[in-house]
């Protein structure tokens, strides 16, 4: 399928212009029409900077995009005026945030809020707006829509919530829905209902979704595709199944070794590898590759170069030394 | 905005609220009705001169040295103390609130020329600059109130900063503009709406000053001379202070109750609108 959103080499910088300390570096990825990809990383690898810079709305100039380009279409978004990039939010990329119920604002109904949302795209009377809104907030099941409609948000709970904001991201229709971790905030029995949600939308609407969690079991889930980032690289990017299955690089291995798994039956869970060490801070990576001092075997050669995103099989894997049993097919 | 019976039945939960606000609509009353009601020309000289209270029917609220009538003085006057205090506090608060925003929303070298700007209206003197504006320009209602608006603006700009600086920060309002909200509009519907509770009540105790800031200058006799108001009859009244102190006692304590009213209101008005203690 054609991509609908490619990013390419994309590369983020904080700090002062003299003495920038990057945060993303050469980040590529694509995302296809009704396809889901998930961007998974420990806190602080990068996957929300990315994020925001999907959508420009970093902090600037403290936090900018320093090189790299994001296409929709034909067109370069690093490029767009700021103009140009409010008709694009909302009405070709949208994006939920974390906690549903900061999200909104606390003195507004949320009929209001959904009207404003819909009128700031479409010039259609208030009237006709607010069927819409109850139309919306119906699609994503927030049962009695027609009076919840007038609530405010203090008297939805977080999963309500949840759903009123994903009826703001679908109001303007959007081809690419970016979700910044759209269920950490929230109960796990409501968790599924809310990817449940997700999914119903994508399949109606055809748009992409941007997945970022750090729930890997969200992530195998729902999404087609993974990047895993580390350390503001991506450093495994392939089909998810393939990915999760096999992994090849041993940070990615780390996480899914973290993982209590008890899938077997057998009621017995295995000990849980841990990755030890911390995740370096931003401007203070290591000359070679980022994971090297945390890693189990590396070797020499990683301490000196670092590894590029290379294609292994049909995956991409940033490591001299992929998972053996990888190599060998 | 917070639903509206639950704020009228909270701001109800305080006494001196209630009586804020009856002594405020009985001045309301008074300077909207009262010239009607009581049509005495508070300039023409109607009773025999420092005639006291209660004692002639000419002038119930008795007469001062030219035999004016303190009563009519008084119902005139509170609608020169209301205008100037409203109008003096709305112009503020317009100024306030659009100098707060910019430089709260925008930050940067924005915010810096506009904080600078106020702090050099802040340490200025308010009533010393009231003064010299009001001279520099003729005394009228409308020099008066635009003279103490561009003194008591800096408060109100100072606190929609703050408000402003922190709102912005919130989630709802990134949530706005991932969805393609434009600046004014998110600033018009989503940030100002929220921060208007501590507004109100900064405008209800700026209405109270300004009503006393207009006293002190028609005491000095910088009022508007075409108008009878409070302050000048206190004026009036300083020379037979010693003889006939209700010519300064009778328009002192009617400054003095809706200037307590109005503060009154204010502090029931934080109360009420403050969600933490409802």
């Amino acid at each position: 399928m054609k991509p609908i959103l490619e990013v390419r080499d994309l590369s983020i910088e904080a700090g002062p212009k003299a003495h920038p300390i990057p945060l993303v570096q050469d980040v590529s990825f694509s995302v296809a029409e009704g396809s889901t990809l998930a961007i998974v990383g420990e806190s602080g690898c990068g996957k929300s900077v990315t994020a925001m810079a999907l959508m420009r709305i970093l902090p600037e100039p403290a936090v900018r995009i320093s090189e790299g380009e994001i296409r929709f279409c034909d067109e370069d978004l690093v490029a767009a005026p700021e103009r140009r990039m409010q008709e694009i939010r909302g009405n070709i990329i949208s994006m939920i945030f974390q906690d549903p119920i900061a999200s909104l604002n606390p003195i507004q109904t949320i009929g209001d809020q959904i009207i404003e949302v819909i009128r700031t795209h479409q010039s259609i009377s208030k009237r006709e707006a607010r069927k819409r809104a109850i139309a919306l907030l119906q699609s994503v099941r927030l049962p009695d829509a027609e009076k919840r409609i007038n609530y405010y948000p203090h008297r939805l709970s977080g999963g309500m919530c949840q759903r009123v904001m994903i009826a703001m991201a679908m109001a303007g229709s959007p081809r690419v829905i970016i979700a910044d971790e759209p269920t950490t905030a929230l109960d796990t029995t409501v968790q599924a209902q809310v990817m449940a949600l997700l999914r119903k939308a994508q399949t109606e609407t055809g748009t992409a979704i941007i997945l970022i969690t750090h729930n890997l079991a969200t992530a195998a889930e729902s999404a087609k595709d993974v990047a895993v980032m580390y350390a503001g690289r991506i450093i495994e990017y392939g089909p998810v199944r393939e990915v999760f299955i096999a992994p090849a690089h041993p940070y990615t291995q780390g996480l899914l070794g973290a993982i209590p798994d008890n899938a077997d039956g057998d009621g017995e869970i295995a000990k849980l590898t841990e990755i030890s060490g911390n995740v370096p801070r931003p401007g203070t990576l290591p000359q070679g590759c980022a994971f090297e001092p945390r890693c189990k075997s590396a070797q020499p050669q990683c301490r000196q170069q670092r590894p590029e995103l290379t294609m292994s099989g049909a995956r991409k894997v940033a490591c001299f030394f992929p998972n053996a049993e990888l190599a060998a097919q | 905005m917070i639903e509206r019976e639950s704020l009228i039945r909270r701001y109800c939960h305080s006494t001196t609220g209630v009586i804020g606000l009856v002594i405020l609509a009985f001045v309301v009353v008074m300077a909207a009705f009262g010239p009607i009601i009581y049509p005495v020309d508070p300039w023409a000289m109607v009773a025999r001169p420092l005639q006291w209270p209660l004692i002639d029917t000419d002038a119930p609220l008795g007469s001062d040295i030219l035999g004016r009538d303190v009563l009519s003085g008084l119902v005139n006057g509170a609608r020169v103390s209301l205008i100037i205090g409203v109008s003096a506090t709305a112009a503020a608060v317009a100024i306030g609130v659009t100098i707060g925003a910019l430089s709260g929303y925008f930050r940067g070298i924005m915010d810096d020329i506009l904080m600078r700007l106020t702090e050099v209206f802040q340490t200025i003197p308010n009533f010393l600059f009231v003064i010299v504006l009001v001279a520099v320009f003729s005394p009228s209602v409308f020099t008066i109130s635009a003279a103490i608006a561009v003194v008591s603006w800096p408060p109100v700009a100072r606190l929609v900063r703050g408000q402003f600086l922190t709102l912005r920060q919130r989630a709802f309002v990134e949530s706005c503009v991932v969805v393609g909200m434009s600046t004014p509009r998110i600033i018009f519907t989503q940030i100002l709406p929220n921060c208007i509770a501590p507004v109100i009540v900064t405008s209800s105790i700026m209405v109270a000053t300004a009503i006393l800031i207009e006293a002190g200058l028609s005491f000095l006799g910088l009022g508007d001379p075409n108008m009878m108001s409070w302050g000048a009859m206190i004026g009036f009244g300083r020379q037979s202070l010693r003889t006939a102190w209700y010519l300064t006692l009778i328009p002192g304590v009617a400054i003095q109750l809706t200037v307590l009213s109005i503060s009154f209101v204010g502090e029931a008005l934080n109360d009420a609108l403050n969600p933490r203690l409802g």
